[in-house]
């Protein structure tokens, strides 16, 4: 069976259609938020649906590369640092929702709050490190790190995802409520025991 | 055309507009296959959900004198708010989900059987509970225990009216209240998240306190399934969960009940869970609220106020370490 692989212009078509299908849950917030469809607490409607976004990404991100191994559509890898960095995008998005409307700037409480908790540190941790990544992703900064650097650097991924899914985990424990993180680890440990299971295998390519 | 909404999204059904039970129904499964269809499936199932709101068989007024004693200055929480943001995890977790699946709840017959260390034991139906003493209309300050706020005009009266004629015995230190837990009739109730039924108890000097209300509607209607129907309990100086919803069983008890989110996570939730700005949830901080309905994106969040601001009840604590009694 012939691969698919897109010309150059299909492959630009693919990465729009992608960078507008991937905006759309922002698009989706800005859209009720103009039009009060944000139920009765806006601002938990919006932090957490930035999370659950945050988590998505998070997860498409990692699925890159093992799905390209399966399906041998090399060419995904090229889309693989926008979909890190929608990642970062909607981390963004939560934090500020989180510094903005929850502290109203007020850095030290802010922090009193990161030190206090510990859903908070952790998820607070979490987008600290993707800040380096989100800083690193350019064709310059690939270079001027080194492949190898900056394929280290990179894999703080994997202690990244974990992280945003612990936090998760905390914030709805105390609700019993664990549906959704169980899903969430679920996908993540998946994702990661395909890599750990390929360094352990010889069938490294 | 299939999905009708008012105007301006808030009013109440008429009596004559309400859709029957079944063709609501039919309706939403409609509207839910073509949202699974979409692509956009995230805008419909908002748009179904929001349609759900109709359900309510509200609309059924409720008369009842506004008591003056219980007013706050505060601007009372818009109704659908009120009535589509609940935490009511018999109906599911999301606070969403109440207000989509409480049209399940079968509210008549009704029967609230009051047993346990009384004199009188008695099941008493909805018409009589309705009957026991004059309905009146309070103004009450709701704090839920995860930070945000409503006001809502309640209709009921005090609680002490009903322990009054079940005559408790030197032995009742406790008052238990039970809630219903009916598979069929609430979905929430096959899954884990607490021990069932919701079970919720207070001190019986607590119970007899002028403010704690038994309470049968809102806004000048029967309670919306959602919020508890056909009859709570509210408490507006403690956080919303200790406020028992659709309630069956009253018992008092020589013991401490052991209560639902105590169970739960007792690090957490105490058994007595007075509003406190100065105790601290484990994971956010009780010294402020957010006003539901009134406070926007940009105004800054509300001082919470200690006993939400009844402090009327602080002598009930006396002697007493708020801090490890929380």
């Amino acid at each position: 069976m012939k691969m698919f692989n897109p010309s150059p212009q299909q492959f630009k078509a693919i990465k729009a259609a992608l960078f507008v299908m991937a905006l759309l849950p922002f698009a989706r917030l800005v859209l009720f938020a103009f039009t009060e469809r944000l139920g009765a607490n806006p601002i938990e409607f919006i932090t957490r649906n930035t999370g659950d976004w945050t988590l998505y990404f998070l997860c498409i991100t990692l699925t890159v590369t093992p799905l390209r191994r399966v399906i041998k559509w090399n060419w995904l890898i090229k889309l693989r640092r926008m979909i890190g960095l929608f990642a970062f995008f909607y981390a963004l998005l939560h934090f500020t929702t989180f510094l903005w409307f929850d502290h109203f700037f007020d850095v030290e409480e802010m922090l009193k709050d990161i030190a206090k908790r510990p859903f908070i540190t952790v998820g607070f941790s979490a987008f600290l490190l993707l800040i380096p990544l989100a800083l690193t992703s350019t064709n310059g900064m690939v270079k001027r790190l080194g492949g190898r650097r900056w394929q280290w650097l990179h894999r703080m991924i994997y202690v990244i995802a974990p992280l945003g899914i612990l936090h998760f985990w905390w914030m709805k424990a105390g609700k019993h409520d664990f549906v959704e993180p169980i899903l969430f680890g679920l996908v993540v440990a998946a994702l990661l025991l395909l890599r750990v299971a390929r360094v352990g295998s010889a069938d490294r390519r | 055309m299939l999905i009708k909404r008012n105007p301006d999204g808030i009013d109440l059904p008429l009596a004559s507009e309400i859709t029957p039970r079944e063709i609501f129904e039919s309706r939403r499964t409609f509207i839910r296959q073509l949202a699974i269809g979409s692509i956009a499936s995230g805008a419909l199932l908002e748009m179904a959900s929001r349609e759900a709101f109709a359900q309510s068989p509200a609309a059924q007024k409720l008369g009842a004198k506004a008591n003056s004693a219980y007013v706050v200055l505060d601007k009372t929480t818009p109704y659908k708010d009120a009535a589509t943001y609940n935490n009511f995890y018999e109906f599911g977790t999301d606070k969403s989900d109440p207000a989509r699946n409480a049209g399940t709840l079968k509210t008549r017959p009704w029967t609230v059987t009051i047993e346990g260390e009384v004199k009188k034991p008695m099941t008493l139906d909805l018409d009589s509970l309705l009957k026991l003493a004059p309905l009146e209309e309070r103004i009450y300050r709701l704090r839920c225990v995860e930070g945000w706020s409503m006001v809502i005009p309640w209709i009921g009266y005090s609680l002490s009216e009903l322990i009054k004629k079940v005559e408790p015995s030197g032995n009742a230190k406790y008052v238990e209240f039970i809630s219903l837990a009916d598979r069929k009739q609430m979905p929430g109730v096959r899954s884990p998240v607490l021990e069932w039924p919701y079970v919720e108890g207070l001190r019986i000097d607590e119970a007899n306190h002028p403010l704690a209300l038994l309470t049968l509607g809102m806004y000048g209607e029967i309670l919306p399934n959602q919020n508890g129907a056909p009859v709570r309990i509210v408490l507006p100086w403690k956080y919303g969960f200790k406020s028992a919803k659709s309630i069956v069983k009253i018992r008092f008890t020589k013991d401490q009940p052991r209560t639902a989110w105590n169970i739960a996570a007792p690090q957490e939730y105490g058994f007595y869970s007075n509003v406190n700005p100065e105790v601290d949830h484990p994971r956010w901080s009780q010294a402020s609220e957010r006003r539901i309905g009134e406070d926007g994106f940009f105004a800054k969040k509300r001082k919470t106020l200690m006993f939400n601001g009844y402090k009327e009840v602080a002598s009930l604590y006396t002697g007493m370490d708020l801090k490890k009694f929380f």
